[in-house]
Formats: C-alpha cells, sequence, structure tokens
C-alpha cells in the first residue's frame, strides 16, 4: 500500500532560473497546470496562486474579492492578514468606500493633469543628468538619480515648500532605502508621519493649488469632508506607492537595458522609442514581484473552478506578465513590443491610480538618460550587483556606473 | 461600430484616454470617462478596441 501524503508546495520566493530578471521557474509550470495552485505561503495560510493573462484579470475584475491584507502580505512570515484597515488606506478598502476615496482623488492623475507635469519632470531629470555629467564616475545611480526623482515629483504634485525639499528626501531615503537599519528606519518613520501631519495641518488652514489643497477642497465641497488622519494616510499612500516603485523601476530597467545592447542602442538611436519601452520594461520586471493578495468574500469563478469565501488568493502579476499566449516569446525585452496590456500595474478597480504619472517619469528618463550619457555602462563586474530578493518590491540596492568625460 | 461606456464601473484609470485619445477623454472634475465618439469612423475602430480591451474595469463596451 502507498500513502500519498499531500503536502501543499511551498510558493515559490526564489529567482532560481539563472536570469536575476526572470521571475521563479516554477511560474512556467504553474501556467502550464490546469486550474489555479493551492501553495503554502510564508505567512502561514495556504492561497490559491493564478498565474496565466486571462485568469490574472479574471480574478482581480472579481467585486467577490477583498484587499483587507496589504498587497503582499503573503510572504511575510509573521505578518498580519487581519489588521484593521486605517482609513484613508486606498489599497485595502473594497466596494463604495473605496471607489468613493477614487474618485476624490481621480481627478489628480487624469491623462491631461499628469502630462501638464512633464515639463517639470522633463526639467528635473536634466537637472539630475547635468549634475552627475559635472561628476566624474563612478556614481550609485540609484542615490544619485533613480530616488532623488521620484520623491521630488511626489514633493511637487503634495505641495512640499522647496524649503523643505531636501529634509523630506532624505528621510524618504532612508525609509525607502533597504540599507537602512531597523533603529533608523523607525526614526525616519516617525519623522516622514509627523512631517505629513504638518503638511496636511498647513493645508487645512489654507488650501492651496496642489493636490492636497484640492483635495481637501473638492472633499469639503461634495459633503465628504476627510479627516487629518485620512489624509495623512493618503499622503503616505501616495509617497510610498509612487516613491519606491518609480525609483525601483528606474535602476533596474537601467540595468537590464546595459545587458541588451542592441536594444538600447535602438533606444539611443530613437529616444521616440521610450514610448513602448517604458510599457515593455513594466512587464519585463513586473517590480511588484510577488504579486497581490485577495480574500474571497463569496465565490469567485476562474477558468472552471469556484473558490470559496474565506480563501486567499494571489495574483502572480509576474506571472501573468510572462504568458506566452499573450506575449509572445516572453523572457525577452523587445521594446517596440506592444505591451500596454501588461500586469506590473494590476488590474481592476486596484489598477495604479499613479500609472501615468508613473509613464511620463519613466519616459523621460528612458529618452534622455541614454542621449546624455551614451557610454553610460557599469562600473563593477554585472556578479557584484545586488538585488533586492526579498523585497516586496524588486529593484536593485545600488548601480554603480561611470562614462567616458568628453562625453557631454 | 457602436461604443457604450458604463460611468459608474470606471475607475479613471486613463488607459482609454492614452490609446484612443480622439474617442475617449477623462471629466476634470472627478477624472470619470467620457465618451467622445459614440461610433468613430473606421480608422479608430482598432485602437478604440485596444482601449476597451484595456480598461481594467470593464466600462467600455463595443457593439460592432
Ligand atoms: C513603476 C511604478 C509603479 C508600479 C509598478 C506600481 C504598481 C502598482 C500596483 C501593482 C498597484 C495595485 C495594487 C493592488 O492591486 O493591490 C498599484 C496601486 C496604486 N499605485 Fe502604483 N505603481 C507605480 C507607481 C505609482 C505612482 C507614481 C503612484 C502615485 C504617485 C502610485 C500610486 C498608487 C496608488 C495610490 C495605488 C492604489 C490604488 C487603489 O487601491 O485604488 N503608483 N500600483
Ligand atoms: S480605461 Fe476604463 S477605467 Fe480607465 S478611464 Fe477609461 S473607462 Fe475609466
Amino acid at each position: 500500500m502507498t500513502v500519498t501524503a499531500t503536502f501543499a508546495r511551498d510558493f515559490p520566493t526564489e529567482r532560481d532560473s539563472g536570469c536575476p530578471f526572470d521571475p521563479p521557474a516554477e511560474y512556467t509550470e504553474l501556467r502550464a497546470q490546469e486550474g489555479t495552485a493551492s501553495l503554502a505561503c510564508p505567512v502561514g495560510v495556504e492561497a490559491r496562486v493564478v498565474s496565466r493573462y486571462a485568469d490574472v484579470r479574471a480574478m482581480l475584475g472579481d467585486p467577490n474579492l477583498s484587499s483587507h491584507a496589504a498587497p503582499s502580505t503573503h510572504v511575510v512570515a509573521g505578518g498580519l492578514l487581519d489588521r484593521p484597515v486605517a482609513p484613508g488606506s486606498l489599497l485595502n478598502m473594497d466596494g463604495p468606500g473605496h471607489a468613493r476615496l477614487r474618485r476624490l482623488l481621480t481627478p489628480e492623475f487624469t491623462v491631461k493633469r499628469i502630462q501638464a507635469m512633464r515639463p517639470y519632470i522633463q526639467g528635473l531629470v536634466d537637472d539630475h543628468l547635468d549634475a552627475l555629467l559635472a561628476r566624474t564616475g563612478p556614481v550609485d545611480l540609484v542615490r544619485d538619480f533613480a530616488l532623488p526623482i521620484p520623491s521630488l515629483v511626489i514633493c511637487e504634485l503634495l505641495g512640499v515648500d522647496y524649503a523643505d525639499r531636501d529634509r523630506f528626501q532624505e528621510q524618504t531615503a532612508v525609509l525607502i532605502g533597504t540599507n537602512s537599519d531597523p533603529a533608523a528606519l523607525e526614526q525616519a518613520n516617525l519623522e516622514v508621519v509627523g512631517f505629513m501631519t504638518q503638511l496636511v495641518l498647513t493645508k487645512l488652514a489654507a488650501p492651496g493649488d496642489d493636490l492636497l489643497g484640492r483635495l481637501i477642497v473638492r472633499a469639503r465641497e461634495s459633503g465628504q469632508e476627510l479627516s487629518v488622519e485620512e489624509l495623512v494616510t493618503l499622503g503616505i499612500t501616495l509617497l510610498i506607492a509612487g516613491h519606491e516603485t518609480t525609483a525601483n523601476m528606474i535602476g533596474l530597467s537601467t540595468l537590464a537595458l546595459l545587458r541588451q545592447p542592441d536594444q538600447l542602442a535602438a533606444l539611443r538611436a530613437d529616444p521616440g522609442l521610450a514610448g513602448t519601452a517604458v510599457d515593455e520594461m513594466l512587464r519585463y520586471l513586473s517590480i511588484v514581484q510577488f504579486g497581490v493578495l485577495r480574500q474571497a468574500t463569496g465565490d469567485v469563478t476562474i477558468g472552471d473552478e469556484t473558490i470559496k469565501a474565506g480563501e486567499w488568493l494571489v495574483a502572480a502579476l509576474s506571472a501573468g506578465n510572462r504568458d506566452e499566449s499573450v506575449f509572445p516569446d516572453p523572457d525577452r525585452i523587445d521594446l517596440k513590443r506592444e505591451a500596454t496590456a501588461h500586469l506590473a500595474f494590476g488590474y481592476g478597480i486596484h489598477q495604479c491610480l499613479g500609472q501615468q504619472l508613473a509613464r511620463v517619469e519613466l519616459q523621460e528618463v528612458f529618452a534622455r538618460l541614454h542621449q546624455r550619457i551614451p557610454t553610460l555602462r557599469l562600473a563593477v563586474p554585472f556578479e557584484d550587483i545586488e538585488f533586492k530578493n526579498d523585497a516586496l518590491v524588486y529593484g536593485v540596492r545600488a548601480l554603480p556606473v561611470t562614462w567616458d568625460g568628453e562625453n557631454r | 461600430m457602436k461604443v457604450r461606456i458604463d460611468v459608474d464601473a470606471c475607475v479613471g484609470a486613463g488607459q482609454c484616454v492614452l490609446a484612443a485619445p480622439d474617442v475617449f477623454d477623462q471629466r476634470d472634475e472627478d477624472g470619470m470617462v467620457v465618451l467622445l465618439l459614440e461610433d468613430p469612423p473606421s480608422h479608430l475602430e482598432a485602437a478604440t478596441e485596444h482601449a476597451a480591451l484595456l480598461c481594467p474595469a470593464l466600462a467600455i463596451v463595443v457593439d460592432r
């Protein structure tokens, strides 16, 4: 007699294909199987992992899913799945409450509004490139380029005074940098919350023509006044969601392109390629690397399967983005690929609110960095680059680069 | 081609405006979708269908 023990397999977290840009090899196998896979997650529950492109969209479009647990809690050992949702925490809200808050914020992120920020962003990118070119390499492109640009964009968006921007940037760099020690992190966290509270109180007293000011007025006028707590949580959400993601995309995509000289040469020759290039790199890198967690609140249908209320589901964004039935030759970077339907910004009602802003920031970086520094190259062997294998948002810890001095 | 939108479902992601700016816009006051052309000319049909495919809220329905 044979006894078969059916232990759930573990949720894959190791990038074991040999290429640091490829997701765990097991995703290929999961996509090939029928239905979803029930896998054991580090947080201590089993979750149905959804890995095919069409299934990820079906899942994230289903109204019977709750976002109450933070997006990647499943990979956090000892993480809290049932923490009460803080008022104003858009990412963790469901249903009408989520819709109400999202609609108050959306006018700030329309295509038109973000296009109007493009000249500011262009200037910011150029200023940082000027500063780099005034030096001689090597420099850490993460610290001196990838981190400050999105941080300053958030300052502009939220209406942080110019005088306070250096301080704000230092604190957020500690908060987001993975090299920070726990005590410094705790301190920076307190400071950022304090800073945001001060900012919110100032804007409440005299709402100006900036995101927070307009949001306060819009909420008041529609009889949905937001509390200080909600506004602070929203401010911090925008800061974290918009800063860390964009910074990691800048660092990681620069490295990936430096490893693909033919693609990089095409981009350098035609900066107009930046438009499609940004979506292709978002698809290829899928930096929200462990996907997003949901809990079923009613029956959810994925393919032929019915998932019952209470069950946990993970939308493996990086797996769906390498689905060969949608993206032929998915493991290859093709900057001309029309990849806008990728899943890197999620799908459904929580699809990234800041996606147009992220696109414009990345487009300006892609179009300018390699034009202005055509000889940009790694200053250390590729093997020495440290990847953020255990961070919820994938990236590189540092990117030492250099260039030929005479290129301006 | 006939296009319908469901403003109640829209989450203002702006995908449609990027994909087919002649057919879709977003309202200034709340960022929700506005249909500019109910019956887009043939040269905009492909872009319109692409917008419907991209919409994360399935708020765009295209009838041929
Ligand atoms: C490359 C850059 C970015 C990536 C890859 C990214 C990715 C994502 C993903 C995957 C989600 C969905 C999470 C879920 O379904 O649980 C999301 C939501 C969100 N993102 Fe982004 N994001 C980026 C940039 C930004 C920027 C620049 C901002 C704003 C300044 C922003 C603000 C938000 C907000 C507010 C949400 C929550 C939306 C909601 O819950 O309705 N993101 N983002
Ligand atoms: S793509 Fe869909 S959700 Fe986004 S603005 Fe257009 S209709 Fe609304």
